[in-house]
Protein backbone atom coordinates (compact mmCIF):
# COMPACT_ATOMS: atom_id res chain seq x y z
CA UNK A 1 0.00 0.00 0.00
CA UNK A 2 1.34 3.38 -0.95
CA UNK A 3 -1.51 5.62 0.11
CA UNK A 4 -0.39 9.02 1.44
CA UNK A 5 -1.61 9.76 4.98
CA UNK A 6 -3.89 12.81 5.16
CA UNK A 7 -2.80 14.94 8.15
CA UNK A 8 -6.30 16.06 9.17
CA UNK A 9 -7.77 12.56 8.95
CA UNK A 10 -4.86 11.10 10.86
CA UNK A 11 -4.95 13.75 13.62
CA UNK A 12 -8.66 13.22 14.29
CA UNK A 13 -8.14 9.47 14.30
CA UNK A 14 -5.17 9.54 16.68
CA UNK A 15 -6.86 12.04 19.00
CA UNK A 16 -9.92 9.81 19.41
CA UNK A 17 -7.74 6.75 19.81
CA UNK A 18 -5.74 8.42 22.59
CA UNK A 19 -8.95 9.43 24.38
CA UNK A 20 -10.15 5.86 24.35
CA UNK A 21 -6.83 4.51 25.59
CA UNK A 22 -7.03 6.87 28.57
CA UNK A 23 -10.56 5.66 29.29
CA UNK A 24 -9.41 2.04 29.17
CA UNK A 25 -6.92 2.57 31.99
CA UNK A 26 -9.23 4.77 34.09
CA UNK A 27 -11.93 2.10 33.84
CA UNK A 28 -10.47 0.02 36.69
CA UNK A 29 -11.56 2.76 39.08
CA UNK A 30 -15.07 2.98 37.63
CA UNK A 31 -17.59 1.40 40.04
CA UNK A 32 -14.49 -0.02 41.66
CA UNK A 33 -14.52 -3.59 42.83
CA UNK A 34 -12.01 -6.13 44.06
CA UNK A 35 -10.32 -7.07 40.78
CA UNK A 36 -8.72 -10.14 42.32
CA UNK A 37 -12.13 -11.86 42.06
CA UNK A 38 -12.94 -13.49 38.74
CA UNK A 39 -16.49 -12.17 38.54
CA UNK A 40 -15.23 -8.66 39.32
CA UNK A 41 -12.53 -8.72 36.63
CA UNK A 42 -14.30 -10.95 34.11
CA UNK A 43 -17.93 -9.89 34.58
CA UNK A 44 -17.53 -6.35 35.88
CA UNK A 45 -19.02 -7.47 39.21
CA UNK A 46 -22.36 -8.28 37.51
CA UNK A 47 -23.35 -4.69 38.14
CA UNK A 48 -24.06 -3.20 34.70
CA UNK A 49 -27.47 -1.58 34.37
CA UNK A 50 -29.71 -1.31 31.34
CA UNK A 51 -27.75 1.37 29.46
CA UNK A 52 -24.23 0.15 30.13
CA UNK A 53 -25.31 -3.33 29.07
CA UNK A 54 -26.82 -1.83 25.95
CA UNK A 55 -23.55 -0.17 24.98
CA UNK A 56 -21.50 -3.19 25.98
CA UNK A 57 -23.57 -5.73 24.07
CA UNK A 58 -23.96 -3.38 21.14
CA UNK A 59 -20.19 -3.06 20.91
CA UNK A 60 -19.81 -6.77 21.50
CA UNK A 61 -22.27 -8.28 19.03
CA UNK A 62 -21.94 -5.78 16.19
CA UNK A 63 -18.20 -5.95 15.69
CA UNK A 64 -15.77 -3.96 13.56
CA UNK A 65 -15.46 -6.88 11.24
CA UNK A 66 -19.24 -6.87 10.73
CA UNK A 67 -19.08 -3.22 9.83
CA UNK A 68 -16.47 -3.95 7.18
CA UNK A 69 -17.55 -7.40 5.98
CA UNK A 70 -21.32 -6.98 5.67
CA UNK A 71 -21.16 -4.00 3.27
CA UNK A 72 -18.26 -5.76 1.51
CA UNK A 73 -20.56 -8.72 0.91
CA UNK A 74 -23.33 -6.43 -0.35
CA UNK A 75 -20.79 -4.69 -2.58
CA UNK A 76 -19.64 -7.99 -4.06
CA UNK A 77 -22.61 -10.35 -3.88
CA UNK A 78 -25.68 -8.15 -3.38
CA UNK A 79 -28.87 -9.35 -1.65
CA UNK A 80 -27.44 -12.48 0.11
CA UNK A 81 -25.29 -10.14 2.22
CA UNK A 82 -28.43 -8.62 3.73
CA UNK A 83 -29.05 -11.82 5.77
CA UNK A 84 -27.34 -10.04 8.67
CA UNK A 85 -30.51 -7.97 9.03
CA UNK A 86 -33.11 -10.73 9.65
CA UNK A 87 -30.46 -12.47 11.73
CA UNK A 88 -29.98 -9.54 14.07
CA UNK A 89 -33.75 -9.00 14.33
CA UNK A 90 -34.62 -12.61 15.12
CA UNK A 91 -32.05 -13.02 17.85
CA UNK A 92 -33.95 -10.75 20.21
CA UNK A 93 -37.14 -12.74 20.89
CA UNK A 94 -34.85 -15.68 21.72
CA UNK A 95 -32.70 -13.48 23.92
CA UNK A 96 -35.81 -12.20 25.67
CA UNK A 97 -37.13 -15.68 26.45
CA UNK A 98 -34.03 -17.76 27.17
CA UNK A 99 -31.35 -15.50 28.59
CA UNK A 100 -33.08 -14.24 31.71
CA UNK A 101 -33.13 -17.92 32.71
CA UNK A 102 -29.38 -18.28 32.13
CA UNK A 103 -28.74 -15.05 34.01
CA UNK A 104 -30.80 -16.19 37.00
CA UNK A 105 -29.27 -19.63 37.34
CA UNK A 106 -25.77 -18.19 36.84
CA UNK A 107 -26.31 -15.62 39.57
CA UNK A 108 -27.66 -18.22 41.98
CA UNK A 109 -24.72 -20.62 41.53
CA UNK A 110 -22.01 -18.07 40.71
CA UNK A 111 -21.48 -19.38 37.17
CA UNK A 112 -19.19 -17.22 35.03
CA UNK A 113 -19.33 -19.21 31.77
CA UNK A 114 -21.78 -21.40 29.87
CA UNK A 115 -19.51 -24.38 30.60
CA UNK A 116 -19.92 -23.66 34.35
CA UNK A 117 -23.66 -24.02 33.86
CA UNK A 118 -23.24 -27.29 31.93
CA UNK A 119 -21.02 -28.62 34.74
CA UNK A 120 -23.66 -27.80 37.33
CA UNK A 121 -26.65 -28.92 35.30
CA UNK A 122 -25.28 -32.27 34.16
CA UNK A 123 -22.50 -32.92 36.68
CA UNK A 124 -20.30 -33.91 33.76
CA UNK A 125 -16.72 -32.64 33.54
CA UNK A 126 -16.33 -34.08 30.04
CA UNK A 127 -19.33 -32.24 28.60
CA UNK A 128 -18.32 -29.03 30.34
CA UNK A 129 -14.82 -29.34 28.87
CA UNK A 130 -16.26 -29.91 25.39
CA UNK A 131 -18.35 -26.75 25.68
CA UNK A 132 -15.39 -24.74 26.99
CA UNK A 133 -13.00 -25.88 24.28
CA UNK A 134 -15.56 -25.28 21.53
CA UNK A 135 -15.98 -21.75 22.86
CA UNK A 136 -12.27 -20.98 23.00
CA UNK A 137 -11.48 -22.47 19.58
CA UNK A 138 -14.41 -20.74 17.88
CA UNK A 139 -13.60 -17.37 19.45
CA UNK A 140 -9.91 -17.19 18.55
CA UNK A 141 -10.42 -16.65 14.80
CA UNK A 142 -13.19 -14.18 15.66
CA UNK A 143 -10.65 -12.05 17.54
CA UNK A 144 -8.31 -12.39 14.57
CA UNK A 145 -11.05 -11.00 12.31
CA UNK A 146 -11.33 -7.90 14.47
CA UNK A 147 -7.67 -7.35 13.68
CA UNK A 148 -8.38 -7.75 10.00
CA UNK A 149 -11.04 -5.03 10.30
CA UNK A 150 -8.52 -2.77 11.98
CA UNK A 151 -5.84 -3.53 9.39
CA UNK A 152 -8.13 -2.34 6.61
CA UNK A 153 -8.75 0.96 8.39
CA UNK A 154 -5.07 1.50 9.14
CA UNK A 155 -4.27 0.90 5.48
CA UNK A 156 -6.93 3.42 4.47
CA UNK A 157 -5.30 5.92 6.82
CA UNK A 158 -1.97 5.27 5.10
CA UNK A 159 -0.23 4.20 8.32
CA UNK A 160 0.20 0.48 7.74
CA UNK A 161 3.99 0.61 7.66
CA UNK A 162 5.76 -2.50 8.80
CA UNK A 163 9.08 -3.21 10.47
CA UNK A 164 11.11 -6.36 10.29
CA UNK A 165 11.06 -8.09 13.64
CA UNK A 166 13.59 -10.87 14.08
CA UNK A 167 11.83 -14.21 13.89
CA UNK A 168 8.54 -12.76 12.66
CA UNK A 169 9.41 -11.04 9.42
CA UNK A 170 7.63 -7.81 8.50
CA UNK A 171 5.15 -6.79 11.21
CA UNK A 172 2.45 -4.18 10.85
CA UNK A 173 3.60 -1.78 13.59
CA UNK A 174 0.49 0.36 14.25
CA UNK A 175 -1.52 -2.84 14.57
CA UNK A 176 0.98 -4.23 17.06
CA UNK A 177 0.95 -1.00 19.09
CA UNK A 178 -2.84 -0.79 19.15
CA UNK A 179 -3.11 -4.36 20.33
CA UNK A 180 -0.43 -4.01 22.97
CA UNK A 181 -2.31 -1.07 24.46
CA UNK A 182 -5.53 -3.08 24.34
CA UNK A 183 -3.86 -6.05 26.04
CA UNK A 184 -2.62 -3.91 28.93
CA UNK A 185 -5.82 -2.12 29.75
CA UNK A 186 -7.81 -5.33 29.52
CA UNK A 187 -5.30 -6.86 31.91
CA UNK A 188 -5.63 -4.06 34.42
CA UNK A 189 -9.32 -3.16 34.13
CA UNK A 190 -11.06 -6.35 32.96
CA UNK A 191 -14.57 -6.08 31.52
CA UNK A 192 -14.96 -2.52 32.84
CA UNK A 193 -12.58 -1.28 30.11
CA UNK A 194 -14.58 -2.38 27.03
CA UNK A 195 -17.80 -1.33 28.78
CA UNK A 196 -16.58 2.24 29.18
CA UNK A 197 -14.95 2.39 25.74
CA UNK A 198 -18.08 0.99 24.12
CA UNK A 199 -19.94 4.17 25.06
CA UNK A 200 -17.53 6.37 23.06
CA UNK A 201 -17.30 3.88 20.22
CA UNK A 202 -21.05 3.60 19.81
CA UNK A 203 -21.56 7.36 19.79
CA UNK A 204 -18.98 7.55 16.99
CA UNK A 205 -20.68 4.71 15.11
CA UNK A 206 -24.10 6.34 15.29
CA UNK A 207 -22.73 9.73 14.20
CA UNK A 208 -20.93 8.09 11.26
CA UNK A 209 -23.94 6.04 10.17
CA UNK A 210 -26.42 8.88 10.28
CA UNK A 211 -24.07 11.22 8.48
CA UNK A 212 -23.40 8.53 5.88
CA UNK A 213 -27.02 7.69 5.10
CA UNK A 214 -27.98 11.35 4.69
CA UNK A 215 -24.85 12.89 3.23
CA UNK A 216 -23.69 10.20 0.78
CA UNK A 217 -27.01 9.49 -1.05
CA UNK A 218 -27.48 13.26 -1.38
CA UNK A 219 -24.25 13.45 -3.35
CA UNK A 220 -25.11 10.36 -5.37
CA UNK A 221 -28.58 11.56 -6.37
CA UNK A 222 -30.84 9.87 -3.80
CA UNK A 223 -31.63 6.29 -2.82
CA UNK A 224 -33.26 5.57 -6.16
CA UNK A 225 -29.97 6.30 -7.90
CA UNK A 226 -28.04 4.18 -5.40
CA UNK A 227 -30.25 1.14 -6.04
CA UNK A 228 -30.25 1.75 -9.78
CA UNK A 229 -26.47 1.29 -9.75
CA UNK A 230 -26.80 -2.23 -8.29
CA UNK A 231 -26.73 -4.98 -10.95
CA UNK A 232 -30.25 -6.34 -11.49
CA UNK A 233 -29.03 -9.92 -11.05
CA UNK A 234 -27.87 -9.42 -7.46
CA UNK A 235 -30.61 -7.02 -6.31
CA UNK A 236 -32.77 -9.96 -5.16
CA UNK A 237 -32.06 -13.52 -4.07
CA UNK A 238 -31.97 -16.03 -6.93
CA UNK A 239 -35.15 -18.10 -7.15
CA UNK A 240 -34.80 -21.87 -6.91
CA UNK A 241 -34.65 -23.84 -10.13
CA UNK A 242 -36.50 -27.18 -10.48
CA UNK A 243 -36.29 -29.19 -7.26
CA UNK A 244 -33.74 -26.87 -5.71
CA UNK A 245 -35.16 -24.53 -3.07
CA UNK A 246 -32.53 -21.99 -4.02
CA UNK A 247 -30.95 -18.98 -2.37
CA UNK A 248 -34.16 -18.05 -0.55
CA UNK A 249 -33.96 -21.21 1.55
CA UNK A 250 -30.24 -20.73 2.18
CA UNK A 251 -30.93 -17.14 3.29
CA UNK A 252 -33.44 -18.26 5.92
CA UNK A 253 -31.23 -21.05 7.28
CA UNK A 254 -28.23 -18.73 7.39
CA UNK A 255 -30.19 -16.22 9.48
CA UNK A 256 -31.55 -18.96 11.76
CA UNK A 257 -28.22 -20.75 12.29
CA UNK A 258 -26.42 -17.48 12.95
CA UNK A 259 -28.87 -16.58 15.73
CA UNK A 260 -28.41 -19.92 17.43
CA UNK A 261 -24.62 -19.70 17.22
CA UNK A 262 -24.40 -16.10 18.31
CA UNK A 263 -25.87 -16.50 21.75
CA UNK A 264 -23.74 -19.52 22.47
CA UNK A 265 -20.55 -17.61 21.72
CA UNK A 266 -18.59 -16.95 24.93
CA UNK A 267 -18.43 -13.19 24.38
CA UNK A 268 -22.22 -12.96 24.16
CA UNK A 269 -22.64 -15.00 27.35
CA UNK A 270 -20.02 -12.87 29.15
CA UNK A 271 -21.76 -9.66 28.08
CA UNK A 272 -25.16 -10.92 29.22
CA UNK A 273 -24.02 -12.28 32.56
CA UNK A 274 -22.40 -8.95 33.44
CA UNK A 275 -25.80 -7.25 33.65
CA UNK A 276 -27.23 -6.45 37.06
CA UNK A 277 -30.58 -8.26 36.74
CA UNK A 278 -32.59 -10.51 34.48
CA UNK A 279 -34.82 -7.51 33.88
CA UNK A 280 -31.85 -5.67 32.35
CA UNK A 281 -31.50 -8.58 29.91
CA UNK A 282 -35.19 -8.41 28.97
CA UNK A 283 -35.13 -4.65 28.48
CA UNK A 284 -32.09 -4.98 26.27
CA UNK A 285 -33.96 -7.35 23.98
CA UNK A 286 -36.12 -4.32 23.12
CA UNK A 287 -33.46 -1.62 22.85
CA UNK A 288 -30.62 -3.55 21.20
CA UNK A 289 -32.42 -3.59 17.81
CA UNK A 290 -31.30 0.05 17.47
CA UNK A 291 -27.96 -1.47 16.50
CA UNK A 292 -29.65 -3.65 13.90
CA UNK A 293 -30.93 -0.48 12.29
CA UNK A 294 -27.39 0.88 12.20
CA UNK A 295 -26.21 -2.44 10.76
CA UNK A 296 -28.85 -2.42 8.01
CA UNK A 297 -27.85 1.10 7.04
CA UNK A 298 -24.18 0.14 7.10
CA UNK A 299 -25.01 -2.82 4.83
CA UNK A 300 -26.45 -0.34 2.34
CA UNK A 301 -23.09 1.44 2.32
CA UNK A 302 -21.99 -1.47 0.12
CA UNK A 303 -24.49 -0.34 -2.51
CA UNK A 304 -23.47 3.28 -2.10
CA UNK A 305 -19.89 2.15 -2.79
CA UNK A 306 -21.13 0.60 -6.05
CA UNK A 307 -22.92 3.82 -6.99
CA UNK A 308 -19.87 5.92 -6.09
CA UNK A 309 -17.82 3.69 -8.39
CA UNK A 310 -14.93 3.30 -5.95
CA UNK A 311 -13.79 0.06 -7.60
CA UNK A 312 -12.58 1.76 -10.76
CA UNK A 313 -11.10 4.78 -8.97
CA UNK A 314 -7.29 4.56 -9.36
CA UNK A 315 -6.82 6.20 -5.92
CA UNK A 316 -8.09 3.05 -4.22
CA UNK A 317 -6.70 0.38 -6.55
CA UNK A 318 -3.96 -0.53 -4.03
CA UNK A 319 -6.49 -0.94 -1.24
CA UNK A 320 -8.70 -3.24 -3.28
CA UNK A 321 -5.66 -5.22 -4.38
CA UNK A 322 -4.64 -5.77 -0.75
CA UNK A 323 -8.03 -6.29 0.94
CA UNK A 324 -10.49 -7.08 -1.82
CA UNK A 325 -14.08 -5.98 -1.28
CA UNK A 326 -13.34 -5.28 2.39
CA UNK A 327 -11.85 -2.03 1.16
CA UNK A 328 -15.21 -0.85 -0.26
CA UNK A 329 -16.38 1.06 2.83
CA UNK A 330 -13.06 2.73 3.68
CA UNK A 331 -12.76 3.80 0.03
CA UNK A 332 -16.31 5.18 0.11
CA UNK A 333 -15.55 7.22 3.25
CA UNK A 334 -12.31 8.57 1.76
CA UNK A 335 -14.07 9.53 -1.43
CA UNK A 336 -17.27 11.04 -0.07
CA UNK A 337 -16.47 12.47 3.37
CA UNK A 338 -14.43 15.57 4.27
CA UNK A 339 -10.99 14.61 5.65
CA UNK A 340 -11.76 15.27 9.32
CA UNK A 341 -14.97 13.25 9.20
CA UNK A 342 -13.24 10.31 7.54
CA UNK A 343 -10.88 10.33 10.55
CA UNK A 344 -13.86 10.12 12.90
CA UNK A 345 -15.45 7.31 10.89
CA UNK A 346 -12.22 5.30 10.83
CA UNK A 347 -11.80 5.81 14.56
CA UNK A 348 -15.32 4.41 15.02
CA UNK A 349 -14.36 1.24 13.16
CA UNK A 350 -10.92 0.80 14.75
CA UNK A 351 -12.22 1.39 18.28
CA UNK A 352 -15.08 -0.85 17.27
CA UNK A 353 -12.49 -3.60 16.88
CA UNK A 354 -11.05 -3.06 20.34
CA UNK A 355 -14.32 -3.55 22.23
CA UNK A 356 -15.26 -7.02 20.96
CA UNK A 357 -11.61 -8.12 20.91
CA UNK A 358 -11.36 -7.23 24.61
CA UNK A 359 -14.63 -8.94 25.52
CA UNK A 360 -13.80 -12.03 23.46
CA UNK A 361 -10.39 -12.42 25.07
CA UNK A 362 -11.93 -11.96 28.52
CA UNK A 363 -14.54 -14.59 27.67
CA UNK A 364 -11.85 -17.05 26.54
CA UNK A 365 -9.87 -16.29 29.68
CA UNK A 366 -12.93 -16.97 31.85
CA UNK A 367 -13.50 -20.30 30.08
CA UNK A 368 -9.90 -21.41 30.37
CA UNK A 369 -9.61 -20.41 34.01
CA UNK A 370 -12.89 -21.79 35.25
CA UNK A 371 -13.35 -24.87 33.13
CA UNK A 372 -9.82 -26.02 32.39
CA UNK A 373 -7.44 -24.53 34.98
CA UNK A 374 -9.63 -24.82 38.08
CA UNK A 375 -11.33 -27.99 36.92
CA UNK A 376 -8.34 -30.01 35.78
CA UNK A 377 -5.05 -28.30 36.71
CA UNK A 378 -5.37 -26.61 40.09
CA UNK A 379 -8.72 -27.42 41.75
CA UNK A 380 -7.66 -25.85 45.06
CA UNK A 381 -6.75 -22.46 43.58
CA UNK A 382 -7.64 -19.31 45.52
CA UNK A 383 -9.89 -16.62 44.07
CA UNK A 384 -6.87 -14.36 43.57
CA UNK A 385 -4.96 -17.09 41.70
CA UNK A 386 -8.00 -17.71 39.55
CA UNK A 387 -8.33 -14.09 38.50
CA UNK A 388 -4.57 -13.83 37.91
CA UNK A 389 -4.61 -16.78 35.53
CA UNK A 390 -7.53 -15.20 33.68
CA UNK A 391 -5.66 -11.90 33.26
CA UNK A 392 -2.62 -13.64 31.81
CA UNK A 393 -4.70 -15.86 29.51
CA UNK A 394 -6.48 -12.78 28.15
CA UNK A 395 -3.07 -11.47 26.98
CA UNK A 396 -1.98 -14.81 25.55
CA UNK A 397 -5.22 -15.14 23.58
CA UNK A 398 -4.88 -11.67 22.05
CA UNK A 399 -1.30 -12.15 20.96
CA UNK A 400 -2.21 -15.57 19.62
CA UNK A 401 -4.78 -13.87 17.41
CA UNK A 402 -2.27 -11.18 16.42
CA UNK A 403 0.34 -13.72 15.34
CA UNK A 404 -2.42 -15.53 13.47
CA UNK A 405 -3.21 -12.43 11.42
CA UNK A 406 0.37 -11.32 10.90
CA UNK A 407 1.81 -14.68 9.95
CA UNK A 408 -1.06 -16.35 8.12
CA UNK A 409 -3.28 -15.05 5.39
CA UNK A 410 -6.47 -13.42 6.60
CA UNK A 411 -8.43 -15.90 4.47
CA UNK A 412 -7.60 -18.58 7.06
CA UNK A 413 -9.13 -16.44 9.79
CA UNK A 414 -12.25 -15.98 7.68
CA UNK A 415 -12.56 -19.70 6.98
CA UNK A 416 -11.97 -20.62 10.61
CA UNK A 417 -14.56 -18.11 11.75
CA UNK A 418 -17.01 -19.70 9.33
CA UNK A 419 -16.31 -23.07 10.92
CA UNK A 420 -16.43 -21.50 14.38
CA UNK A 421 -20.08 -20.56 13.95
CA UNK A 422 -20.91 -24.10 12.93
CA UNK A 423 -19.02 -25.56 15.90
CA UNK A 424 -20.60 -23.11 18.34
CA UNK A 425 -24.07 -24.16 17.20
CA UNK A 426 -23.34 -27.72 18.30
CA UNK A 427 -23.34 -26.68 21.96
CA UNK A 428 -27.01 -25.68 21.70
CA UNK A 429 -28.47 -28.93 23.13
CA UNK A 430 -26.10 -28.78 26.13
CA UNK A 431 -26.57 -25.09 26.89
CA UNK A 432 -29.68 -23.48 25.43
CA UNK A 433 -31.99 -26.51 25.61
CA UNK A 434 -30.57 -27.39 29.03
CA UNK A 435 -32.12 -24.16 30.33
CA UNK A 436 -35.47 -25.89 29.84
CA UNK A 437 -34.85 -29.60 30.10
CA UNK A 438 -32.22 -32.00 31.30
CA UNK A 439 -33.79 -34.99 29.63
CA UNK A 440 -30.65 -35.76 27.64
CA UNK A 441 -27.87 -37.76 29.22
CA UNK A 442 -24.48 -35.99 29.21
CA UNK A 443 -22.87 -38.89 27.33
CA UNK A 444 -25.58 -38.64 24.67
CA UNK A 445 -25.04 -34.87 24.43
CA UNK A 446 -21.33 -35.46 24.00
CA UNK A 447 -22.04 -37.96 21.21
CA UNK A 448 -24.40 -35.47 19.53
CA UNK A 449 -21.85 -32.67 19.86
CA UNK A 450 -19.15 -34.82 18.24
CA UNK A 451 -21.50 -35.88 15.44
CA UNK A 452 -22.46 -32.27 14.71
CA UNK A 453 -18.87 -31.10 14.80
CA UNK A 454 -17.66 -33.78 12.42
CA UNK A 455 -20.50 -33.56 9.90
CA UNK A 456 -20.49 -29.75 9.97
CA UNK A 457 -16.76 -29.61 9.32
CA UNK A 458 -17.06 -32.29 6.64
CA UNK A 459 -19.79 -30.35 4.79
CA UNK A 460 -17.68 -27.17 4.75
CA UNK A 461 -14.62 -29.14 3.63
CA UNK A 462 -16.67 -30.43 0.68
CA UNK A 463 -17.13 -26.78 -0.28
CA UNK A 464 -13.36 -26.22 -0.04
CA UNK A 465 -13.93 -24.03 3.08
CA UNK A 466 -15.24 -21.25 0.83
CA UNK A 467 -18.89 -21.33 1.74
CA UNK A 468 -21.10 -22.75 4.47
CA UNK A 469 -24.19 -23.40 2.35
CA UNK A 470 -24.24 -27.15 1.74
CA UNK A 471 -26.94 -28.66 -0.48
CA UNK A 472 -28.65 -31.76 0.88
CA UNK A 473 -30.85 -33.94 -1.32
CA UNK A 474 -33.80 -35.45 0.49
CA UNK A 475 -36.94 -37.01 -1.02
CA UNK A 476 -35.99 -35.64 -4.43
CA UNK A 477 -35.80 -32.07 -3.17
CA UNK A 478 -32.54 -30.18 -2.89
CA UNK A 479 -32.13 -28.11 0.27
CA UNK A 480 -29.27 -25.61 0.16
CA UNK A 481 -28.87 -25.05 3.91
CA UNK A 482 -26.39 -23.43 6.29
CA UNK A 483 -24.21 -26.35 7.45
CA UNK A 484 -24.62 -25.30 11.10
CA UNK A 485 -28.36 -25.98 10.90
CA UNK A 486 -28.14 -29.39 9.17
CA UNK A 487 -25.36 -30.49 11.54
CA UNK A 488 -27.44 -29.32 14.49
CA UNK A 489 -30.43 -31.41 13.38
CA UNK A 490 -28.21 -34.48 13.26
CA UNK A 491 -26.73 -33.52 16.63
CA UNK A 492 -30.23 -33.29 18.18
CA UNK A 493 -31.24 -36.64 16.66
CA UNK A 494 -28.19 -38.33 18.17
CA UNK A 495 -28.55 -36.60 21.56
CA UNK A 496 -32.19 -37.63 21.94
CA UNK A 497 -31.79 -41.03 20.26
CA UNK A 498 -28.89 -42.14 22.46
CA UNK A 499 -30.63 -40.86 25.60
CA UNK A 500 -33.76 -42.77 24.68
CA UNK A 501 -31.79 -46.01 24.28
CA UNK A 502 -29.86 -45.41 27.50
CA UNK A 503 -33.10 -44.90 29.41
CA UNK A 504 -34.37 -48.25 28.09
CA UNK A 505 -31.30 -50.03 29.43
CA UNK A 506 -31.21 -48.39 32.87
CA UNK A 507 -32.55 -45.26 34.49
CA UNK A 508 -29.36 -43.18 34.77
CA UNK A 509 -28.45 -41.36 37.98
CA UNK A 510 -28.88 -37.60 37.66
CA UNK A 511 -26.48 -35.05 39.14
CA UNK A 512 -28.16 -31.68 38.84
CA UNK A 513 -27.27 -28.97 41.34
CA UNK A 514 -29.84 -26.54 39.93
CA UNK A 515 -33.47 -26.33 41.07
CA UNK A 516 -36.37 -25.25 38.85
CA UNK A 517 -36.87 -22.10 40.93
CA UNK A 518 -33.25 -21.03 40.26
CA UNK A 519 -34.20 -20.19 36.68
CA UNK A 520 -36.75 -17.51 37.47
CA UNK A 521 -36.09 -14.22 39.18
CA UNK B 1 -37.99 -34.04 31.69
CA UNK B 2 -41.17 -33.33 33.60
CA UNK B 3 -39.48 -32.81 36.96
CA UNK B 4 -38.01 -29.61 35.53
CA UNK B 5 -41.26 -27.72 35.23
CA UNK B 6 -41.27 -24.95 37.84
CA UNK B 7 -43.95 -25.47 40.43
CA UNK B 8 -46.72 -24.42 40.19
CA UNK B 9 -47.00 -25.42 36.57
CA UNK B 10 -47.45 -22.35 34.43
CA UNK B 11 -50.24 -22.23 31.92
CA UNK B 12 -49.24 -21.15 28.42
CA UNK B 13 -50.06 -17.49 27.88
CA UNK B 14 -51.26 -16.60 24.36
CA UNK B 15 -49.50 -13.24 24.65
CA UNK B 16 -46.22 -15.09 24.04
CA UNK B 17 -47.38 -15.69 20.45
CA UNK B 18 -46.30 -12.12 19.70
CA UNK B 19 -42.74 -13.40 19.87
CA UNK B 20 -43.40 -15.83 17.00
CA UNK B 21 -44.52 -13.13 14.55
CA UNK B 22 -41.05 -11.88 13.53
CA UNK B 23 -39.95 -15.43 12.74
CA UNK B 24 -42.93 -16.01 10.44
CA UNK B 25 -42.43 -12.67 8.70
CA UNK B 26 -38.70 -12.98 8.13
CA UNK B 27 -38.14 -16.69 7.57
CA UNK B 28 -40.77 -16.84 4.82
CA UNK B 29 -38.30 -15.37 2.36
CA UNK B 30 -40.25 -15.83 -0.94
CA UNK B 31 -42.86 -13.42 0.41
CA UNK B 32 -40.50 -10.45 0.46
CA UNK B 33 -37.96 -11.40 -2.19
CA UNK B 34 -39.35 -8.85 -4.67
CA UNK B 35 -38.67 -5.33 -5.97
CA UNK B 36 -42.13 -3.75 -5.92
CA UNK B 37 -43.56 -1.85 -4.13
CA UNK B 38 -40.64 0.51 -3.76
CA UNK B 39 -40.37 3.09 -0.97
CA UNK B 40 -38.41 6.28 -1.75
CA UNK B 41 -36.52 4.30 -4.39
CA UNK B 42 -35.74 1.39 -2.02
CA UNK B 43 -36.91 -2.07 -3.23
CA UNK B 44 -39.41 -4.02 -1.08
CA UNK B 45 -36.83 -6.67 -0.16
CA UNK B 46 -34.80 -4.05 1.73
CA UNK B 47 -37.39 -1.81 3.33
CA UNK B 48 -39.61 -4.73 4.41
CA UNK B 49 -36.79 -6.32 6.38
CA UNK B 50 -35.67 -2.99 7.79
CA UNK B 51 -39.16 -2.16 8.98
CA UNK B 52 -39.17 -5.43 10.96
CA UNK B 53 -36.31 -4.09 13.07
CA UNK B 54 -38.82 -1.76 14.69
CA UNK B 55 -41.77 -4.16 14.47
CA UNK B 56 -39.68 -6.94 16.04
CA UNK B 57 -38.91 -4.78 19.06
CA UNK B 58 -42.59 -3.79 19.29
CA UNK B 59 -43.57 -7.47 19.35
CA UNK B 60 -41.51 -7.96 22.51
CA UNK B 61 -43.03 -4.96 24.30
CA UNK B 62 -46.49 -6.44 25.15
CA UNK B 63 -44.85 -9.58 26.54
CA UNK B 64 -42.48 -7.47 28.62
CA UNK B 65 -45.33 -5.36 29.98
CA UNK B 66 -47.32 -8.49 30.77
CA UNK B 67 -44.38 -9.95 32.73
CA UNK B 68 -43.91 -6.67 34.58
CA UNK B 69 -47.58 -6.55 35.59
CA UNK B 70 -47.28 -10.10 36.92
CA UNK B 71 -44.24 -9.27 39.06
CA UNK B 72 -46.20 -6.73 41.08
Amino acid sequence: MTMEPNTVTLTVFLGLFALVTGLGFVASRWRAGDLTQLDEWGLGGRRFGTWVTWFLLGGDLYTAYTFIAVPALMFGAGAPGFFAVPYTILMYPLLFVAFPRLWSVARKHNYVTAADFVRGRFGSRGLSLAVAITGIVATMPYIALQLVGMQVVLAALGINFSWNLPGFGPVDMPLLIAFTILAFYTYSSGLRAPALIAVVKDLLVYITVFAAIIFIPMQLGGYGAVFDAVPEKTMLLAKGVGNNLGAEFAYATLALGSILALFLYPHAVTGLLSSSSSQVVRRNAMILPAYSLALALIALLGYMAIAADVRTDPNYADGFAAFGNNFAVPALFLKMFPAWFAGLAFAAIAIGALVPAAIMSIACANLFTRNIYREFINPKCTAAQESNVAKIVSIVVKFGALIFVLELQSTYAIQLQLLGGIWMCQTLPSVLLALYTRYCHPMALLAGWATGLITGTWMVSQLAFKSSTFTISLFGIEFPAYAAVSALLLNLAVSYGVTFVMNLVAKPVRHDETRPEDYVS
Amino acid sequence: MHEDKPPPRRKFQPIYLFLVLPYIALLWVPFYNRIEPKLIGIPFFYWFQMSWIVLGALCILPVYLYQESKRK
